[in-house]
């Protein structure tokens, strides 16, 4: 029978092979990985970290591993890949190759590279960094998975004292029915450098797909790192993005999440606040309509003394869709005069709509100041008629609500065309709700 | 050409609130309705706007001709009715400047959008005639404002809708007396030969600021005496007991 007839072997099934060009350290962790992959089971729904979810959504036998796109699916993927106007560098991957790249205004010195080349041009600070974090919570089986698989994504490097003013700004396409991809990001922000880094990820057209992102953020002392990960798959995908940050003295690392698209989007943040004097802001947005589910863990582990951290996310919930969101915050002994706050607000403009928090605390240190605090209501029918009362329509008006809603967390985007960039994503979406 | 309410008969669950009450504001006409607590002053400010809690049982009200009372509280506002609300809500999130825009380009034909320019010129002029600094463009809706910046902020949005007929609930209330000054100013700055207003208050103290062509008592649901300025005055002086008798008299 021609190749062509076979259907590909599901991820659950194949194992990869690691390219020979890559250096044997990475080939190794690779094969390990796929090995632990192998033998973990899929977390069931008694296990805590998937409590209200279903990990069977991540099932790896419903995908195969994606394989290059037609040209003609490549240029519609590129033509389609509009985001910033002025960046540092800007990338596209479709199908987890890369088909365009433009690095020219990088500033002296700075890596950014795929993460193939990154591990054969710099594979001992590569190796220094790449997942060096436990997927603590709940996803270790599809860490592994990712890691057996990946090739695609970026390696940001950041040299001491360098500012990478405009962002670098990545495209990861799927372009293929029930394809996988595997999009890696590491940024290494060195002492007091400062760099922004941008991922979207999106199918071409409403098929069947999944997106087993993994992204790591390593500020050194006084380094700055911004990130946003725009999730605008389509709506029959599934997504995963598990991310972890390494914040060493007086850094500052902001991590945005807006998750728009996805039948199905998990997301997995951890913030270890390594060094004293060192913040993370963790936000996120989402707008789940029709049966769209947004499933959310986070963990701000606070292993030093005078650190803060300030997580805030906003849910948007329409018609039957559903919100989980599980957050916890451990202060270390120690960790003296610590600031951990943890928001997650859910505003609910339908009946059917479902929004699950659970907040946790640990406290192991003294003087610290925390707090954690979740809220659900529905849109407010006294707000509603003093718009409409102005003659603003009840479908404008609840947009303006849902928009001052989120305004909170947008204006912690101290980048404006980013946050432009990401407004305009999130009205795309609402425009779309009826 | 005029708001006209006639018979107008509305209730809450259990309780009926406006009991067949008739009231017409011609274009250029300032009318006043004063009324102890509990009379309805409130309700028909919520009902001619078209607050989902109260149920009209009976009458009509039409603004130019037109029945409003089968309109939607957005598309009664657009006819060009407006109310300025005795306790504005907050819009956490919702810039004034932005919530003013939606309203205006609501006004307009689909698809069109306003003059960024002219908006924020206009937006200016009238924002120094109510001495509001410039930094309530960029706020929340009322969020954080004090009692009076916020009624100041009703009079802003009367100010740039320009409507056809405004309604005043209890506009003074809550307002030391340079803010009501202030405000009143500003109302009066919109009076016009083309624009009606109905000031709904339950003291005769904002009538000193906003002159009234015809004021109107409220009892029960039901407008049961009406005449000129003066009668505020009187109202001031002798109480609202004092209509009680009167009206009685009359009978």
């Amino acid at each position: 029978m021609p190749d062509t007839l076979t259907a590909p072997a599901s991820l659950a099934t194949t194992a990869p092979t690691p390219s020979a060009d890559l250096p044997q350290w990475f080939a190794e962790r690779a094969t390990t990985a796929w090995t632990t992959f192998d033998s973990l089971p899929i977390p069931g729904i008694k296990d805590e970290h998937w409590r209200y979810s279903n990990a069977k959504r991540l099932d790896p036998a419903a995908f195969h591993r994606a394989t290059p796109a037609p040209e003609s699916a490549e240029a519609e993927a590129v033509a389609s890949s509009i985001g910033l106007s002025d960046t540092a560098a800007r990338l596209i991957f479709v199908n987890d190759q890369l088909v365009q790249s433009d690095t020219h205004a990088l500033p002296e010195g700075v890596i950014c590279e795929t993460l193939t080349d990154a591990l054969i041009k710099h594979p001992e600070v590569v190796q220094q960094h790449f997942m060096q974090r436990e997927a603590a919570l709940g996803s270790a089986k599809f860490a592994a998975l990712h890691l057996a698989h990946v090739q695609a994504g970026i390696v940001v490097i950041v040299p001491k004292n360098v500012v990478v003013e405009n962002p670098i700004e990545v495209f990861h396409w799927v372009a293929t029915e029930n394809a996988a991809i595997f999009p890696h990001t590491l940024i290494v922000a060195g002492d007091n450098a400062s760099v922004t880094v941008v991922d979207h990820y999106r199918t071409l057209g409403e098929i069947p797909a999944f997106s087993c992102a993994v992204a790591d953020f390593v500020a050194q002392p006084g380094g700055r790192i911004t990130y946003a990960h725009c999730q605008e798959l389509g709506n029959a995908a599934t997504a995963l993005h598990l991310s972890s940050t390494s914040a060493h003295r007086d850094s500052q690392i902001k991590s945005f999440q807006v998750q728009l698209g996805a039948a199905f989007s998990r997301s997995e943040s951890i913030s270890d606040l390594l060094g004293q004097g060192s913040r993370s802001d963790m936000i996120s947005i989402s707008l789940p309509t029709a049966s769209q589910v947004v499933d959310q863990r986070t963990l701000q582990h606070h292993a030093a003394p005078h650190t803060g951290s300030d997580l805030l996310y906003k849910n948007a919930l329409y018609d039957t869709s559903r919100t989980i969101f599980a957050g916890l915050i451990t202060v270390d002994e120690g960790a003296h005069f610590t600031d951990a706050y943890q928001t997650c607000r859910n505003l609910i403009n339908s009946e059917e709509a479902e929004a699950n928090s659970m907040p946790g605390l640990e406290i192991n240190a003294d003087q610290v100041k925390c707090s954690h605090g979740s809220t659900s209501s529905p849109v407010s029918d006294e707000e509603l008629f003093y718009l409409k009362a102005r003659g603003i329509n009840d479908h404008d008006s609840r947009k303006l609500i849902v928009q001052g809603f989120l305004e909170d967390t947008l204006s912690r985007l101290d980048h404006e065309p980013l946050r432009h960039l990401i407004e305009q994503r999130i009205e795309s979406k609402l425009a779309s709700i009826a | 050409m005029s708001l006209v309410i006639e018979n107008l008969t509305a209730q809450i669950p259990d309780r009926q609130i406006l009991n067949g009450l008739n009231l017409t504001i011609n274009p250029g006409e300032v009318h006043a309705i004063m009324g102890p607590n509990g009379s309805g002053k409130s309700t028909l400010s919520k009902v001619l706007s078209g607050h989902s809690d109260y149920e009209v049982t009976a009458g009509t009200v039409t603004l130019d001709g037109q029945n409003i009372l089968d309109l939607e509280v957005d598309a009664r506002a657009r006819t060009g009715l407006f109310l300025a609300f005795q306790y504005p809500h907050e819009i956490p999130g919702v810039s004034n400047a932005n919530f003013l825009r939606a309203a205006l380009k609501a006004r307009l034909p689909e698809g069109e959008d306003i003059d960024a320019v002219a908006f924020y010129k206009q937006l200016y002029t009238r924002m120094d005639q109510l001495e509001m600094d410039r930094s309530f463009t960029g706020r929340s809706v009322n969020e954080g404002f004090s009692g009076g910046e916020k009624k100041r902020n009703e009079i802003l949005q009367l100010m740039m809708l320009e409507p056809k007929y405004a309604i005043l609930d209890e506009t003074d209330s809550g307002l030391d007396i340079d803010a009501l000054k202030v405000v009143a100013r500003g109302v009066n700055a919109m009076r016009s030969e083309s624009r009606g207003f109905l000031l709904i208050t339950h003291y005769q103290r904002l009538l000193d600021y906003i002159q009234p062509d015809i004021v109107h008592v409220l009892m029960d649901g039901q407008i049961v005496l009406t005449g000129g300025k003066d009668l505020a005055l009187k109202l001031e002086e002798k109480g609202y007991d004092w209509v009680k008798d009167e009206v009685l008299a009359t009978a």
